[in-house]
């Protein structure tokens, strides 16, 4: 190739790696910038709540002078939706996931569920809460309690969960469900025995990332009616007088984290959005959290488990 | 130019003038040493054939005639391949492995058009170069494709998608790709192990067509077709060149034992 | 299995203890796992039932609904007031609010969701994407509440620097954060449509001299298209359907205006504002939230189609 011809071409690739300069900076800027404002909604918060967070802002119900008000009923509501949430949706979802990745026959049937499943993912999560409001609160009559919030949740997450489960099952090779037949199991005991076990990594990760993101949804549990100011706790266990039933806490009235923090958010006064900060700080680092462990989770199964 | 070739070398054996030739090349994966000290001639305007068994370092010293390694991390080159006649390193880290593809074309083991229309694949090599002028982009199109014997199959359709053409049609379409960006070699991987034998047999009728303009490297897992196809053919096992030669001299009288153990079909 | 036992059955000795075990065991072993896979079934039929349940639920409650209002007054008036005295029920005030926070947020995500899934599949050195992605998922990760607070706190006083005059509630700072929440998303899933793209295609371009911004545009993209289309659409759908960003940031009065300044209500911000309230059961007001929330099901549904339909055709292809 001529000389000329040569420093031609080289003139042609100069200008074409401009563009590669450019688009490749431009698109690390994009990304860098999400990380940017995770930290900038992080420092924003824990700037404007960080001196809330005293052991009285945890042990304090709310209440009309902010410097007072807390947060017990909200985070103890929380963990109680949540234990209901995580009863109705992992043993739902990990069945539901189990029958369509091991059982489910090729036809019509099968092909409706996966359609639904996708589909569910996909509904707003406020319709949960009108589907919540007109079956769970008024036909079966579950009142605006923890048990209407926890299976509402319940419900939303269920399709994350299924979908985790899938792709836990999905990534065993054929040649271990094989393994297992040509020993005489059969196919429930395949699933027990094997699947399951080897699938609850990835389980586990879905089972956290739908909780974490049930503990801080806000409209289906407004939409069913949650108060926004509780200053009690819902019934222990055979304590109080008369002597509380052991479920009594379930259809007990209460409130959660995002809608603790919402109500201090939809005040004028300031005093009242210090008191919103400290709460989102308390949210952020509980949702964040679950989220790292299922991240870390996920990458430890990715390098430990090479099939 | 070229360094006067010693008797006893690779580099002697061929008679014509060389296009490129592999110095004491050496091509690490990682920790891998996939390639020993290879030393390759390549002629001008011939078909030099790569064989061996599989995992022998067959494709991965193909793919270094167009850098191709350069797209994933750690790959790593040792020694030369020098491109004649301007006597350049081309796996010299100073050289620019986008100026080296756009010398050296590849076509691939199964087709790989692009999901554009027939012109635009036929085109792409010029319109990366920015060459807009469509008169200009026409006149090569139509060479190349006629180049690639696909001309009178597709010239009322240019503006069909690629993916509606047959097997072989593809892979003479990525060929006719090659041969509009005037590259001055082409790589062939295991262009036909892909396709049925009547469209193995078009592919190298055209091979045997288009050597008289570009210089050609081809790999392949089929002997006979090495047999049929290329002047020189290079054994190598192991990720080491254990013999070159003369297509006709070396599948009759195969110097090495391993050699004659592989294309009498005892291993492989 | 019979090979098996005929087998053992020759060799007779202790094995045949086993094997009539191994037979009576047989009737017993079929009904549990007739009865397990009963009720996997069932379980898996929820999903289904949940979705009659939804819309069984819309539906009764609008059908009273709409015996009061007519389906014209609703479609095409532009006032909303349910909980007045005197009623109007023209819901096109709440479409709009919802169809201008959802453009706004669209004009922000679509770019920077595709860029950033463009970078991260065909630019970032694959190390460095690993460190990145985390990153995005947490950002998916945080609570809408939070992303609230942001919009009405931090990002509201900063807009009416700019914007002076701008009220505290609005729908351009509601949209623009809404936005930044589905660009993980957008993201996400353009890039899971890059990737598909089989990398002998990359290399079929790479191999002609192309660059990587050229491969991208031209290689690429065209073949993840419908892929990245479908990333739009779904984030759109997230966006028509996200509710605390707006009912916290956007204020919650129907407001009949295009003007993304301007304070206004979406549905969803409208069904929070009445479940704040304390309406009572079987009221005009309770069943108008049922009203909007089917037409939210029925957009939202509309968009999910269209976006699983461009998405089930990349997969097709490769």
């Amino acid at each position: 190739m001529a000389n000329k011809e040569r420093m031609a071409l080289r003139g042609i690739i100069a200008r074409n790696q401009r563009w590669d300069l450019i688009v490749g900076t431009v698109g690390l800027l994009a990304t860098a910038l999400g990380v940017i404002i995770l930290t900038l909604l992080f420092v924003d918060l824990v700037l404007d709540g960080w001196h809330r967070l005293t052991p009285d802002f945890f042990l304090n119900f709310p209440s009309r002078r902010p410097e007072e008000a807390g947060i017990l009923s909200a985070w103890v509501g929380s963990a109680l939706v949540m234990i209901v949430t995580a009863f109705t949706a992992v043993p739902l979802g990990v069945a539901a996931a189990i029958y369509l990745e091991e059982y489910a026959p090729k036809n019509w049937i099968t092909e409706l569920i996966e359609i639904n499943v996708t589909n569910l993912a996909a509904v707003p999560s406020i319709i949960y809460g009108l589907l919540a409001l007109g079956l769970f609160v008024y036909i079966l009559g579950f009142g605006h309690s923890v048990l209407t919030a926890g299976l509402t949740l319940g419900l939303m997450i269920l399709p994350i969960i299924i979908v985790a489960t899938r792709e836990a099952l999905r990534a065993i090779p054929v040649a271990i469900r094989e393994a297992a037949y040509a020993l005489g199991a059969t196919r429930w005991q395949v699933v027990s025995d094997h699947l399951i076990p080897y699938a609850s990594g990835g389980i586990y990760t879905g089972v956290i990332i739908g909780l974490s993101r049930a503990i801080g949804e806000t409209a289906p549990v407004i939409t069913i009616g949650a108060l926004t100011f509780i200053a009690f706790l819902p019934p222990i266990p055979f304590s109080g007088d008369p002597p509380a039933g052991p479920f009594d806490w379930l259809f007990s009235p209460f409130t959660v984290l995002p809608i603790q923090m919402f109500n201090w958010l939809s005040r004028p006064q300031s005093a009242f959005h210090v008191n919103a900060a400290a709460t989102g700080i308390v949210i952020i680092v509980a949702t964040l959290a679950m989220n790292g462990i299922a991240i870390w989770l996920r990458s430890r199964i990715r390098s430990k488990l090479k099939w | 130019m070229n360094e006067p070739r010693k008797p006893e070398s690779n580099a002697a054996i061929v008679t014509e003038p060389l296009k490129a030739e592999t110095r004491k090349f050496n091509f690490y994966y990682g920790d891998n040493h996939a390639l020993k000290n290879v030393d390759l001639p390549v002629a001008e305007r011939r078909v030099t054939a790569l064989i061996g068994p599989s995992g022998c370092g067959k494709s991965t010293l193909l793919r270094s005639f167009n850098r191709m390694h350069d797209l994933y991390p750690g790959n790593r080159y040792e020694g030369e391949i020098r491109l004649y006649p301007d006597d350049v390193d081309l796996v010299s880290p100073t050289v620019d492995p986008i100026e080296i593809r756009m010398r050296i074309s590849m076509v691939f083991q199964k087709p790989n058009p692009f999901p554009k229309t027939i012109f635009e694949n036929v085109a792409y090599g010029l319109m990366v170069r920015g060459e807009k002028r469509r008169s200009v982009l026409e006149e090569k199109v139509e060479e190349a494709l006629r180049g690639a014997a696909l001309w009178d199959e597709v010239k009322d359709r240019l503006d069909d998608l690629a993916f509606n053409l047959s097997g072989g049609q593809q892979q003479r379409l990525c060929i006719a790709r090659a041969l509009a960006a005037d590259p001055e070699i082409i790589l062939f991987d295991e262009p036909t192990s892909a396709l049925d034998p009547i469209a193995t047999a078009s592919i190298e009728e055209l091979i045997a067509e288009i050597k008289e303009k570009v210089t050609i490297l081809i790999v392949t897992h089929n002997m006979q077709q090495a047999a049929r196809i290329s002047d020189y053919t290079a054994f190598m096992y192991l990720g080491e060149l254990i013999e070159f030669g003369r297509t006709d001299e070396l599948f009759v009288r195969p110097r090495k034992k391993q050699t004659e153990d592989y294309i009498t079909g005892r291993f492989g | 299995m019979s090979d098996a036992m005929t087998a053992a059955d020759k060799g007779g000795g202790s094995s045949s203890l086993y094997l009539d075990r191994i037979r009576t065991m047989r009737h017993v072993r079929n009904g549990k796992e007739r009865i397990i896979e009963a009720i996997l079934f069932v379980a898996a039929f929820c999903a289904v039932a949940v979705t009659v349940a939804i819309v069984a639920i819309l539906l009764y409650e609008a059908s009273t609904f709409f015996a009061h209002v007519s389906l014209v007054e609703f479609l095409t008036g532009t006032e909303w007031t349910p909980l007045f005295e005197r009623a109007s029920f023209g819901m096109l005030p709440l479409l709009v609010g919802t169809v201008v926070t959802s453009f706004i947020a669209f004009l922000v995500a679509g770019p920077l969701g595709f860029l950033i899934a463009m970078y991260l599949s065909e630019f970032a050195p694959p190390k460095l994407a690993e460190v990145l992605k985390p990153f995005l998922e947490l950002l998916a990760g945080v609570p809408t509440i939070v992303y609230g607070y942001f919009a009405l706190l931090f990002v509201t006083p900063l807009l009416q620097k700019i914007i002076p005059g701008l009220p505290g509630f609005n729908m351009l700072s509601a949209g623009l954060v809404m936005g930044l929440m589905i660009v993980p998303y957008v993201a996400s899933v353009s890039e899971d449509a890059m990737r598909a793209v089989p990398m002998a295609l990359r290399e079929g371009s790479y191999a002609m001299g192309a660059t990587r911004f050229q491969t991208a545009m031209w290689v690429v993209l065209p073949a993840s298209f419908s892929g990245v289309m479908a990333a739009f659409v779904l984030g759109v759908s997230r966006a028509v359907g996200e509710t605390m960003i707006v009912a916290i940031a956007a204020g919650q009065q129907p407001n009949f205006t295009f003007d993304p300044r301007e304070p206004a209500a979406t549905i969803t911000a409208f069904i929070v504002q009445v479940a704040m309230g304390d309406l009572p059961h079987g009221s005009i007001g309770y069943q108008s939230i049922f009203a909007v929330g089917l037409v939210l099901v029925v957009i939202t549904l509309f968009f999910n189609l269209i976006g699983q339909m461009l998405r089930r055709r990349i997969r097709e292809v490769y």
